[in-house]
C-alpha cells in the first residue's frame, strides 16, 4: 500500500501543477526574439516567442545556408554574451559545410558565443538537444538535422517543446532538405535565399531572405516577407522589392514545391 | 652562453654591440627567466631520483640533501657521475661539490678555484666573495687583507658583525657549518588519491558505483583542505582476477561538486561500448585526481548569474563526457588569410581565451561565407580565360547561372612558410545565381602558374 501511494501522490501533485499553470500553451511568452524589422515583428506580436520551439525549413536543399544563417542571426542579435548552442550531426559539415566563424563575424555576430556540438548520429542529437534545452542561460539552442527525422515524432517533439518552455530556452529546429510534418512548434517557417540588392559593378549585396510563415499557433499563417540583413545595426531590414510581398495577404500555397523557386523569382 | 661563445672570447655582462662586433654571426636569444625557472624546476623533479630533498638555488643551482641516500647510486662519486651523465645529455654543463651543510656545498660549487685535501680546508681557502655580501663589502674585506674565508674565520665573530653587519656573520657561520643552513626542499604535493580495498570482492557494478561516490566525497574533502578543485578524475576498478579498468572524466573548470563528478561518471559508464564488467568481483577501487587547479571557496551571487554560468559549464562537461572532447567545440580565430585555416575548432572544455575576429566593413556585404567546405569541392565552370569571372558553374549535379559577381579577391599561398612558394594563388569570386543564392568560388592557380587551373566552390553565403 505504501509503495503505491507515493506515485499516486506524485501524479496528483503534477496534475495540480499543470492545472495551476493553466495548461501547457496558455502561459505567455517571457520575451521575443525580434528581427528588428518593424512590420515583421508587429505581425508576430513582437517576434519569435522566447521559450518556445520554432521550426525553420529550408525551402530547397540548396537554401540550407540561408535557413541556418537566419536562425543564427536571430539568436545572435540578442545583446549580451549568452551562448548559442548549435547541435548538428558530424556528417553535416560535409553536406552543408563547416560553420565558418569569420563569416559569422562579418555578419556582425559574435562567434565566441557559439558552442558547437557534433553528435555521431540523430539519436544522440535528440538526446543532447534534450540536455541543452534544459540548461537555462543560452541565447537559443539550434538543432540542425538533414532529411527526414523519424526519431523526432510528436512525442519527442512535445518533450523537447515542454523542456524548452520549462527552462525558458528558445529551441530553433533547423530542418534542411525536409518536408514539414505535424509538430508542436510555435511557428514554422520556410526560408529561401533571395536575390540581394545589387551593388556597384553588379556585385551581390547584403544577405537577403525570403520567409514564409507556414504555421503559427497564435495566429494566421501564410505571411510572406523578404528581409535583408544589415550587419551595421544588427537587424533585418526592408529588402529590395519587398513591399509587393509583405503582410499576410498572399494565400498559403497548398504545396511546398510552389514556393521553392517561385518566391525567389518573384 | 655556451662553450663555443666562451671560446670566441665573449663573457657575461658584455654589451651586445661589442659581442656582435667580435662575432658577427652571433645568435642572440632573449633571456626568459620564467622559462629558466620552469626548466630548473623540471630538473629538480628529475633529481628526485637521488633523494626526496631537492631544493632550488635560483637562478641556476640545485641543492640535494643526499645524507643517507648516496648508497642508492653506489657512492657519492657514482651519484655525481650519474647526475652529470644525465644532465649533460640534456645539454647542461654541470659543476658540483659536496659539503657538510647546504651553504658550504653551494659556496664550494660556485667559488672553489683550487683543489684542497679535505672539505674543511677547501672551505677555508674559498675567497670571501663566496659569502655573497655584495661587491662593496667584498672589496672592503679584501682591502682589509681578509681574502679567504679562513682569514675571516680567524677573527672574532663580534668584530665582523660590527663592521659588516649581522648578515655577514650569519653567512660565515653557515658556510663554516657553525649555524644551521636551512634547506627549502621542493616537495611535490602528494597526489590526491583515495582507495578502498574489499575483503570480499564486490560483485555488482551498482555497489561499485556507490563506493565510488563515497570515494568521491573523500577526495573532495581532501581537495577542499588544499584549496584546490579537480579538473580530471580517474576511477580505477581492480578486478580480483588481476584486470584493471580505468574510467576518466574531465571538467571544464575546477570543481569540488561530488554530485557533478558522479553524474559525469554515470554518463561515461552509460556510454561505454563494453560496459564495466565485475567478473569475479572488484577487490579494490581507487579514485585519483591527476589534474588540480586552484579553486577558492565559492559564494553564489544572488542574481543567479553565477548559477547560470555554472549550469552552462556543467552542460559542456556533460556533453564532452558523453560525446568526447573533439565533438564539443568552440571556434577560435587564427591569424592567417588562408580561409580554411582562419578558424580553429578547439574542445570547449579547455578552449583558450578568445582572440578578436575580423570586424565587418560598415556598409559592405560580408566577404566570407557562412558555411565553408573543407576541402573545397571541385566544380565545372564556364569562365573567360585567363582571368574572367565565372558565368555558369555545375555543382552537385545542378547547373547554376551566375547573375552577379564580385572579384577576384586574390589570396596568395603563404610563400614565407614554405620553400616551394607554398603552392598556387587562388582567385576568389563572390557570385549570386539566378535564384538569389550566393556562393564563394575560386580558381586554383593563375594561368601563368598552371596550364589548366581547376575551379572549386569553397563556401556558401547567407
Amino acid at each position: 500500500m505504501r509503495e503505491s501511494s507515493y506515485p499516486l501522490a506524485g501524479l496528483r501533485q503534477r496534475i495540480a501543477r499543470i492545472a495551476a499553470s493553466g495548461g501547457t500553451e496558455s502561459r505567455p511568452a517571457e520575451g521575443w526574439l525580434a528581427s528588428g524589422h518593424a512590420d515583421f515583428d508587429a505581425a508576430l506580436g513582437g517576434g519569435l516567442a522566447v521559450g518556445r520551439t520554432h521550426e525553420f525549413f529550408a525551402a530547397d536543399a540548396l537554401d540550407g545556408t540561408s535557413a541556418a544563417a537566419f536562425a543564427a542571426l536571430l539568436a545572435l542579435r540578442t545583446p549580451g554574451t549568452a551562448p548559442l548552442i548549435w547541435l548538428r550531426t558530424a556528417d553535416a559539415a560535409s553536406r552543408t559545410g563547416h560553420i565558418y566563424a569569420p563569416g559569422i563575424a562579418e555578419l556582425g555576430g559574435d562567434p565566441d558565443r557559439l558552442l558547437l556540438v557534433e553528435t555521431p548520429d540523430p539519436k544522440m542529437l535528440l538526446a543532447c538537444a534534450n540536455d541543452a534545452i534544459r540548461c537555462a542561460g543560452s541565447a537559443a539552442v539550434i538543432v540542425e538535422s538533414w532529411g527526414k527525422f523519424p526519431l523526432l515524432d510528436l512525442t519527442a517533439g512535445r518533450r523537447l517543446a515542454l523542456g524548452a518552455r520549462d527552462a525558458g530556452t528558445t529551441l530553433l529546429m533547423l530542418r534542411l532538405n525536409a518536408v514539414p510534418t505535424p509538430s508542436v512548434a510555435e511557428t514554422r517557417w520556410s526560408i529561401a535565399a533571395a536575390a540581394s540588392r545589387e551593388l556597384e559593378a553588379n556585385a551581390p549585396g547584403a544577405p537577403a531572405f525570403d520567409l514564409e510563415l507556414l504555421r503559427w499557433r497564435a495566429g494566421p499563417a501564410g505571411g510572406r516577407w523578404r528581409l535583408d540583413w544589415n550587419h551595421d545595426d544588427k537587424s533585418f531590414g526592408h529588402a529590395f522589392g519587398e513591399p509587393a510581398l509583405s503582410g499576410a495577404v498572399l494565400p498559403v500555397p497548398a504545396r511546398r514545391t510552389a514556393l521553392s523557386h517561385g518566391a525567389a523569382a518573384a | 652562453m655556451d662553450a663555443q661563445a666562451q671560446a670566441a672570447g665573449l663573457r657575461v655582462g658584455m654589451p651586445l654591440a661589442d659581442a656582435r662586433a667580435q662575432v658577427p654571426r652571433l645568435i642572440i636569444v632573449q633571456h626568459d627567466p620564467v622559462a629558466d625557472h620552469a626548466w630548473l624546476d623540471r630538473l629538480a623533479l628529475g633529481c628526485n631520483r637521488y633523494t626526496p630533498l631537492v631544493a632550488l638555488d635560483v637562478p641556476d643551482g640545485l641543492i640535494l640533501d643526499i645524507a643517507g641516500a648516496e648508497h642508492l647510486a653506489g657512492d657519492e662519486a657514482g651519484l655525481v657521475a650519474d647526475a652529470e651523465m644525465r644532465l649533460s645529455r640534456l645539454g647542461m654543463s654541470v659543476r658540483h661539490a659536496f659539503g657538510p651543510t647546504a651553504d658550504a656545498a653551494r659556496a664550494l660549487a660556485r667559488y672553489q678555484t683550487r683543489p684542497a685535501p679535505d672539505e674543511a680546508s677547501a672551505i677555508r681557502r674559498l675567497s670571501v666573495a663566496a659569502l655573497e655580501l655584495g661587491a662593496e663589502a667584498t672589496t672592503a674585506l679584501v682591502r682589509a687583507g681578509l681574502k679567504t674565508i679562513g682569514d675571516l674565520a680567524s677573527r672574532p665573530m663580534a668584530n665582523i658583525a660590527a663592521r659588516f653587519g649581522a648578515g655577514a656573520a650569519v653567512a660565515l657561520r653557515r658556510i663554516l657549518g657553525d649555524a644551521p643552513s636551512p634547506l627549502d626542499p621542493r616537495i611535490a604535493p602528494p597526489p590526491v588519491a583515495v582507495e578502498r580495498r574489499f575483503a570480499e570482492p564486490l560483485g555488482s557494478t551498482a555497489h561499485a558505483t556507490r563506493v565510488l561516490a563515497e570515494l568521491a566525497d573523500e577526495a573532495i574533502a581532501d581537495l577542499l583542505e588544499r584549496g584546490k578543485g579537480g579538473r580530471h578524475f580517474r576511477a580505477t576498478f581492480f578486478r580480483s582476477d588481476g584486470l584493471a579498468r580505468s574510467i576518466e572524466v574531465e571538467t571544464g573548470h575546477a570543481t569540488r561538486d561530488t554530485r557533478l563528478v558522479m553524474r559525469l561518471f554515470a554518463e561515461r559508464m552509460d556510454g561505454l561500448a563494453d560496459p564495466l564488467d565485475p567478473g569475479f568481483g572488484f577487490d579494490m577501487i581507487r579514485l585519483s585526481v591527476p589534474r588540480l587547479d586552484p579553486l577558492g571557496a565559492t559564494q553564489l551571487k544572488l542574481e543567479g548569474g553565477e548559477v547560470r554560468a555554472a549550469a552552462m559549464d556543467e552542460l559542456v562537461d556533460r556533453m564532452t563526457t558523453r560525446l568526447g572532447r573533439r565533438r564539443v567545440k568552440k571556434l577560435i580565430a587564427e591569424d592567417t588569410h588562408i580561409p580554411e585555416q582562419a578558424q580553429l575548432a578547439l574542445p570547449a572544455i579547455d578552449a583558450p581565451a578568445p582572440l578578436p575576429w575580423q570586424m565587418p566593413e560598415p556598409g559592405e556585404p560580408p566577404t566570407r561565407p557562412f558555411h565553408l567546405f573543407d576541402p573545397p569541392q571541385p566544380i565545372e565552370v564556364i569562365a573567360e580565360v585567363p582571368d574572367g569571372p565565372p558565368h555558369q558553374f555545375r555543382w552537385r549535379r545542378a547547373t547554376h547561372a551566375v547573375r552577379r559577381y564580385e572579384g577576384p579577391e586574390r589570396i596568395a599561398a603563404e610563400w614565407w612558410r614554405r620553400r616551394d612558394n607554398g603552392g598556387l594563388t587562388r582567385d576568389y569570386y563572390r557570385v549570386e545565381d539566378v535564384h538569389g543564392r550566393r556562393y564563394w568560388l575560386f580558381r586554383h592557380g593563375l594561368y601563368d602558374e598552371k596550364p589548366d587551373p581547376r575551379w572549386y566552390i569553397h563556401g556558401v553565403f547567407a
